[in-house]
């Protein structure tokens, strides 16, 4: 089990900037009230930002990665479940690259 | 329900932090620890893949506590670690916690000291979901949400650690369809945030359009991406405060 100087220091620099997220927002907004506008660009930035990365991914994947990528939509919008959705895009690329593709 | 007199309704009751109430918090997230089990595996297979020991996998586990933050983060991973590139990736995707620990002040309005800053360390989008609901439900012991939390955490750490030891054990080639569990992830995840195609689709495209252009570009990462979020998000932002308003309530009183 070995333990990076340089890994330790990049995992310790994200977990302090995490939980200044989750504390520091508790800490700040009690105290100030952001401007609406600020306020909804924070709610805002998850969904793009996992657009913007599927996009990436995908346009450094293959073909069988996007068609993968519609069952694996469709049975979290269908059933709402995490794990059975990543089991079916993970199936379906298996299957689609067991196919030829 | 037990039928309690009526003072019980009417006066706000005081907001406890009990082992009991941690038990009730730890018991309802018992669950949800089905559906973490598979992330938590595909981090730590993909913290394998970039080359991250069992103990270095622990322990980002252990203080990130985030998943997708985590994963987005490997994605971007390099040897050696790009200290700054891995924050940023933190800092984008755990931005949305800013607003949570806010939300539930009506518990931790009432904690000091560690209970309060350990309950923000152990807060993630499952147990703010469930809290809140759970305090709908009358439930006012903050205890809740700090037992939920620790079964989680204790959660998220064995299922990434099992992952690595799981991938390690078996060999996987890059090739294996396992390794697009980290896409299809993200594909739930954005399924999940999913509202309506007039509230989501504009954004989402210009997020898509804009990391791709910069790519095209050759913009270093993470700006494809940091460009393509702000970008969707500054318009999702401008649309949702420019929405016309509804007549106002306070008026008529």
């Amino acid at each position: 089990m070995t333990l990076r100087w340089d890994v330790a220091l990049a995992i310790l620099a994200m977990g302090l900037v995490t939980y200044l997220c989750r504390a520091g927002g508790y800490a700040v907004l009690r105290a100030v009230r952001t401007p609406p506008f600020i306020d909804a660009l924070l709610r805002n930035l998850p969904a793009p930002l996992f657009a913007a990365y599927v996009a990436l991914a995908l346009s450094r994947q293959d073909a069988a990665a996007a068609i993968a990528s519609i069952p694996c939509a469709l049975v979290h919008l269908r059933w709402k479940n995490f794990a059975l959705s990543i089991v079916a895009g993970v199936g379906a690329i298996a299957l689609l690259r067991w196919a030829g593709m | 329900m037990v039928p309690l007199p009526s003072p019980f309704y009417t006066v706000p009751m005081r907001i406890t932090f009990t082992r009991a109430g941690m038990m009730r918090g730890a018991w309802r997230g018992l669950p949800l620890l089905i559906g973490t089990a598979p992330f938590g595996a595909v981090v730590g297979v993909i913290a394998l893949g970039r080359g991250l020991s069992l103990g270095e996998t622990i322990l980002m586990s252990g203080v990130v506590f985030a998943g997708a933050s985590q994963l987005l983060a490997l994605e971007l991973w390099t040897d050696p670690p790009d200290i700054m590139a891995a924050a940023i990736a933190a800092l984008v995707v755990n931005i949305r916690m800013v607003p949570i620990g806010a939300a539930m002040s009506f518990w931790l309005d009432a904690l000091r000291g560690w209970r309060l800053w350990g309950s923000l360390f152990l807060t993630v989008d499952q147990s703010f979901a469930l809290s809140v609901a759970a305090h709908r439900e009358g439930e006012r012991d903050a205890g809740f949400l700090f037992g939920l939390g620790i079964l989680t955490w204790i959660g998220w750490v064995v299922f990434t650690a099992a992952g690595h030891i799981l991938g390690s054990v078996v060999a996987l080639s890059p090739q294996n369809p396992l390794f697009f569990a980290a896409t299809a992830s993200f594909v739930a995840i954005l399924a999940a945030l999913w509202r309506s195609p007039r509230q989501d689709v504009p954004p989402w495209m210009l997020a898509a359009g804009t990391a791709i252009a910069a790519q095209a570009l050759r913009l270093p990462p993470p700006l494809p991406l940091l460009s393509g979020a702000f970008a969707g998000a500054i318009l999702a932002a401008v649309r949702e405060t420019r929405a016309p308003r509804l007549p106002k309530e306070e008026n008529r009183a």
